[in-house]
């Protein structure tokens, strides 16, 4: 049976809603809004608001001085190229802890994602040393793995709690009608588990695109992603709000409107399952 | 039902997730621990020799730890009392019959898909600016002098900030957690005449005391690891070096390692304190 809610109640409660709603998102609004300002309109008092000239100059400048295609570049490989990697590793380790589960399954899992909680500045100089080592540091196959292996833990958790939705009397049944473990992953299991896979993987992109302490510490001039691009703005010269607007605009937008399509799978992926 | 086969399959398929796993976390892990026993300055005369727990004493006792320390537990605590707080009201004014709760819904999520450096920037300069930035105008069109945001209320700003990006995590989850709330059981309160607030104490919150638990504790273990937020914006500086922070700075940017690793390990100590009681919740989780 629905709530029945008078009109008035429903208008007060939008009302409030949208106002929050907008506070929370006018940082983002006004980012957007600026990067089509002049410098010079960009810190007016009073600002300006809808009605000045539309720009897109500080785009064209951005992508100019400071070659932003690169850093776009090198976001797109590192956390496509870690998500794609650590999918390689997980989907078979949640597929084989869902469905031939063992007495230490459930140790094995937590202990995955003890590692997780690994506060990354504990393990800083070590990964360093290493990275130098083998020639990684400033590279993006480094950062590519390091990153895979930081969601490594999300992933298989993530996958496992959709794992686990897929009832096992199909598989049962599959197995009844002689299919062999290829079959078994092939005809009955995949096609059940992409809308977690796709999920899994939109998240993961999310969490790596957004990575800044590793991005920060590993890199300088050639591996660098968007977080380390638009950090180098922290010591800026002149006027520069127009062209930061910009940058950050570009840097943002791709995954915001991935992180649309993803509200449920976030709370299912950050809660390890533990809110669904 | 699993065959010997299978059996024997499935391990060979979880093998490199937990070689990985594990070599992610024992190599560096040892190596922290090895190099806390040192006197280690790699650009002044690399490694001089082992001093037992010199430096886990010498962390401690630097007048630069104690200020750490508060300005961490602040900058959580702060947090979490601002999204949480916020969070539970967001989610069940969310939670209300509107217009346009899609929309809505978006618009208070998005700050989260923001990266932290873009977040820390736009706010220091575009909103904190003592000069041009957007807070700043409005204060002068009250009259008001202009809060200088990132030195004089610098632990308030970067509370600020942070809440506002980790605002949409504990709403969502909260949000997650209440529409799952059996809508008959608060019908029939309202039908009995409870009262708003008394309806909220018993019924929501006791349902929602799961959710909470939960974002507070993966709040804590992201929160005491935050960086980018403060490399962006004050450096550490103002009275805003968090432990992270001063151990980031130990480590890379005066190249104490001995001292910076020992400061690791007491940072891996307390993020496990936190993380043994969420795996807790999510271990009995697994069980049902």
């Amino acid at each position: 049976m629905a709530r029945s809610v008078t009109t008035q109640r429903k208008s007060f409660n939008t009302l409030i809603a949208w106002i929050i709603g907008l506070l929370l998102f006018f940082p983002i609004l006004w980012t957007i809004l600026t990067s089509f300002k002049t410098e010079a309109q960009a810190i007016a008092d009073p600002p300006v608001w809808f009605f000045f000239d539309w720009t897109l100059e500080n785009y064209r400048v951005v992508q100019e001085r400071s070659n932003y295609s690169r850093f776009l570049w090198n976001s797109i490989i590192i956390a496509g190229g870690s998500t794609i990697l650590g999918m390689i590793i997980a989907i078979p380790a949640a597929w084989s802890m869902a469905f031939v589960p063992s007495r230490r399954t459930k140790d094995i899992l937590l202990w995955m994602l003890s590692t997780k909680m690994l506060p990354a500045v504990g393990v800083l100089y070590p990964i360093y040393l290493i990275f130098i080592q083998f020639g990684l540091l400033d590279t993006r196959v480094g950062l590519t793995i390091v990153l895979m292996l930081i969601n490594l833990p999300i992933m298989i958790w993530m996958l496992y709690t959709y794992f686990k939705e897929i009832p096992g009397e199909i598989l049962e049944a599959a197995r009844m009608d002689g299919a062999g473990l290829k079959e078994e992953i092939l005809y009955v299991l995949t096609p059940m588990a992409i809308p977690g896979i796709a999920s899994t993987i939109l998240l993961n992109i999310i969490l790596a695109w957004n990575e800044a302490f590793w991005t920060l510490n590993l890199t300088a001039a050639r591996a660098a992603p968007l977080t380390a691009f638009i950090a180098s703005y922290s010591s800026p010269e002149g006027l520069f709000y127009a062209k930061l607007s910009a940058a950050s605009t570009m840097a943002i937008a791709p995954i915001l409107i991935l992180g649309w399509f993803s509200q449920k799978q976030l709370v299912r992926g950050l809660t390890f399952g533990a809110v669904k | 039902m699993s065959t010997k086969a299978s059996r024997s399959a499935a391990r060979l398929m979880l093998a490199p997730a937990v070689i990985l796993l594990l070599g992610w976390m024992l190599v560096p892990l040892t190596l922290t621990l090895i190099f806390s026993f040192q006197r280690y300055l790699p650009l002044r005369g690399g490694f001089q020799g082992w001093v037992g727990f010199e430096n886990y004493v010498r962390f401690v006792t630097s007048s630069a730890f104690w200020p750490s320390v508060q300005a961490t537990v602040i900058i959580v605590g702060g947090v979490l009392l601002i999204t949480v707080t916020l969070g539970i009201l967001l989610a069940i004014l969310l939670d209300q019959p509107m217009w346009g709760q899609g929309v809505v819904r978006i618009l208070v999520i998005a700050p989260f898909f923001v990266m932290p450096t873009v977040s820390g920037l736009v706010w220091k300069n575009m909103f904190m600016d003592p000069n041009n930035g957007l807070l700043s105008h409005l204060w002068r069109s009250f009259g008001a002098d202009p809060i200088i945001w990132l030195s004089d209320a610098s632990m308030l700003s970067i509370i600020l900030i942070v809440s506002w990006q980790w605002l949409p995590f504990a709403t969502l989850i909260l949000l997650t957690a209440i529409q799952s709330l059996d809508s008959e059981q608060l019908e029939a309160a309202e039908m009995d005449g409870a009262p708003v607030l008394s309806r909220f104490w018993h019924i929501i919150l006791p349902h929602l005391s799961r959710a909470i638990t939960i974002v507070i504790l993966i709040q804590t273990i992201f929160l005491l690891a935050i960086f980018a937020e403060i490399f962006v914006t004050t450096q550490g500086s103002f009275g805003t070096r968090t432990l992270t922070y001063l151990i980031f700075q130990r480590v890379l940017e005066s190249q104490n390692v001995g001292l910076g690793s020992a400061g690791g390990i007491y940072a891996v100590i307390l993020a496990n304190i936190f993380a043994l009681f969420l795996m807790r919740i999510v271990g009995k989780n697994l069980d049902r």
